[in-house]
């Protein structure tokens, strides 16, 4: 007899699979999709599994799920990303197939929200340069006093006023940063300034946070022009997507000091980073590690181990919904 | 007013000095190896003295200025001032509070983030190319962590009110539980200490405060708690603190003050559960020209015989 344990199907992975593994290796036969060269259908020949045993998946947007995955496996019933976007994945094919697709939801917000804070008052009041300069570590050169004063009264305006984008936003008034945003569409929820232009906004900002997903619509939209009316005291901080900013052009702005600093946790060809920064001051760059903390990791593999349970005992399945 | 003579002792902004220098009759003792040449030629006219972090009167020096009536702190902390010999001889001693709260309050949750979240570390990892041989590690969660705070004055309240915005339940200690605070109370720093997992050090420093920060406030502190020191390096046992860490004993620190400043203890370079900064908190320029302002124009009302603007005594 074969293991009773239910196949999973592994794609991607996702950042949480060996937490989830080790959490969860009594409970399904994980199949790592992600590790083989071979199509779909030869590797579940390797793993002798049978393609019509493969009722779930789990996966993440480093590997997509396409209609032609998903009609490898006929009695696929439940797709689980660790992502909240789900761009990766085939929807109509599992909207013809009724196959539930679970995401994420404010799992890592938080924490997101906490990484954009950190960048700004890190580069606003050089922290990582005080501390390499303490330690006399690298280029270090001597500490000029920062140009800036208190948060308190600069202009933020957030780029993408979702989840993230509003815990942004409060964090901020609690350092009483006046907030404003482009979003798009104006959300009548909300008192903040809202701005249906990019410049504008930057030209009224002091600093800028990309907080948005990235689209067809906002690939560059922070672009030279919007450097530069953001301005040379201006900061930007992107905890989006590298390509939501026009990478060369933010390198040349930084080392020309057309914009005061920028703090990056995302960049347009991850983990490559232009080296040009890494001889700045005034930035401060972050391996793409916003989500990346153990409470995180724990929230968003309970969310996922529910899920499946749910799926796999068929009790009514809870799924977060698809926007 | 060009004619009064004014004793500097203590590192200050640039502006300051230039300022001092033009309005008054400047003499400076900031090396202390100069004050008796300067005790010497002039300290039977010197009306009053500036001091800073970095250096104030104590005793001997108040006493050897007979014509003294007023100490101006580049400050808010006054711990190199001898404030009970400037009550007995009626010296006024003023500070600058308030100009620089918020801003030491923003670098407090800054340094709590970077260590919290390896901000520093990170940096590093990506500039010295590790990121491309795979990610780095997790981190810990900052949002909805219990912060202590050591001394709930202004700056502890503003540093309190940031960490609202991000979900943090607070508890403080402080000399005397504020009865109008919504905040959680403990009688004692060990107590504190045992039950958040950020402790903020934003009280004076004093005789009582000195080394208010030992082996059993930090053992009780923990393996996962995080030390931030934004008050006085000595409120802290530091060879303590560096054993502690050193050991695992304590989870991580972000200190911008030391006990012997500049000097940082090297044995934390190799560490990257702490961030080190060189006494930043205050350090912008526009805070430390408000500051000075409040420095020369506390010195002004007073020779103006006008009411001090920020008097400590």
């Amino acid at each position: 007899m074969t293991s009773e344990l239910p196949p999973l199907l592994v794609m991607g992975p996702p950042a949480l699979y060996s937490l989830f593994q080790s959490q969860n290796s009594n409970k399904y036969r994980f199949l790592d999709a992600f590790s083989s060269n071979l199509p779909l259908l030869q590797f579940l020949q390797t793993q002798q599994i049978h393609p019509s045993s493969v009722r779930a998946i789990l996966c993440n947007p480093l590997q997509p799920v396409t209609a032609d995955v998903i009609r490898s496996l006929p009695s696929l019933g439940i797709v689980v990303t660790v992502s909240v976007g789900s761009d990766h994945i085939d929807i109509l094919e599992c909207l013809r197939r009724c196959i539930h697709v679970v995401t994420l939801g404010t799992q890592f917000t938080a924490d997101v929200a906490d990484i954009a804070v950190a960048l700004l008052i890190d580069v606003h009041f050089k922290i990582s340069a005080g501390d390499r300069f303490a330690r006399n570590w690298g280029p270090c050169k001597p500490l000029a006093s920062p140009s800036g004063s208190k948060l308190g009264g600069k202009r933020v305006g957030i780029i993408g006023l979702g989840r993230i984008g509003g815990e942004v936003a409060k964090r901020l008034e609690a350092f009483d940063c006046t907030i404003m945003y482009h979003s798009r569409n104006k959300n009548p929820s909300v008192s903040y300034t809202f701005y249906s232009n990019v410049v504008d906004l930057a030209s009224n900002s002091d600093v800028l946070v990309l907080c948005c997903p990235l689209t067809e619509q906002t690939k560059y939209i922070v672009n030279k022009e919007v450097m530069l009316a953001l301005g040379k005291d201006g900061i930007i901080v992107n905890v989006g997507r590298g390509a939501l900013i026009d990478e060369k052009e933010l390198v040349q702005c930084l080392m020309k000091g057309e914009i005061r600093g920028a703090g990056l946790d995302v960049f347009e060809n991850e983990p490559n980073v232009p080296e040009e920064l890494f001889a700045l001051d005034n930035v401060v760059l972050s391996p793409h590690a916003a989500a990346y903390t153990l409470d995180c990791f724990m929230d968003a593999c309970e969310h996922v181990a529910k899920s499946l349970d749910a799926f796999f005992s068929s009790k009514s399945l809870i799924i977060s919904p698809i926007t | 007013m060009g004619s009064i003579s004014i004793l500097l002792v203590g590192k200050v902004l640039p502006y300051l000095e230039q300022e001092l220098d033009k309005r008054y009759n400047l003499f400076r003792a900031i090396d202390p190896s100069q004050r008796a040449a300067v005790l010497r030629d002039h300290a039977s006219s010197i009306r009053a003295v500036v001091a800073s972090s970095s250096g104030g009167p104590d005793a001997a020096l108040i006493e050897a200025l007979p014509k003294l009536e007023i100490v101006s702190s580049f400050s808010v902390g006054v711990d190199r001032i001898d404030l009970q010999k400037c009550k007995e001889k009626g010296v006024r001693v003023t500070n600058t509070p308030d100009v620089l709260t918020d801003e030491v309050a923003d670098l407090t949750i800054g340094l709590i983030l970077a260590v919290l979240r390896r901000i520093c570390e990170c940096d590093r990892y990506v500039r010295s190319g590790n990121w491309k041989k795979g990610d780095y590690k997790l981190t810990t969660k900052f949002s909805g962590k219990t912060l202590g705070i050591l001394g709930l004055g202004r700056i502890g309240a503003a540093v309190a009110k940031r960490a609202e915005g991000f979900d943090c339940s607070i508890c403080y200690y402080s000399r005397n539980e504020k009865p109008d605070s919504k905040y959680k109370y403990y009688p004692s720093v060990v107590e504190l200490a045992s039950n958040c997992d950020v402790l903020v050090v934003a009280c004076p420093l004093t005789p009582e405060t000195h080394h208010i920060i030992n082996r059993e406030v930090i053992n009780a502190l923990g393996p996962k708690g995080v030390l931030i020191n934004i008050g006085r390096g000595k409120h802290v046992d530091e060879p303590e603190l560096v054993s502690a860490l050193l050991e695992g004993r304590l989870g991580g620190a972000g200190l911008d003050v030391f006990e012997k400043e500049p000097h940082v203890p090297e044995e934390l370079f190799g560490l990257e559960n702490v961030v080190l900064l060189p006494h930043v908190g205050s350090a912008t320029v526009e805070t430390r020209t408000a500051m000075a302002d409040l420095v020369l124009d506390n010195l002004e009302a007073h020779f103006l015989g006008k009411p001090l603007l920020t008097p400590l005594v």
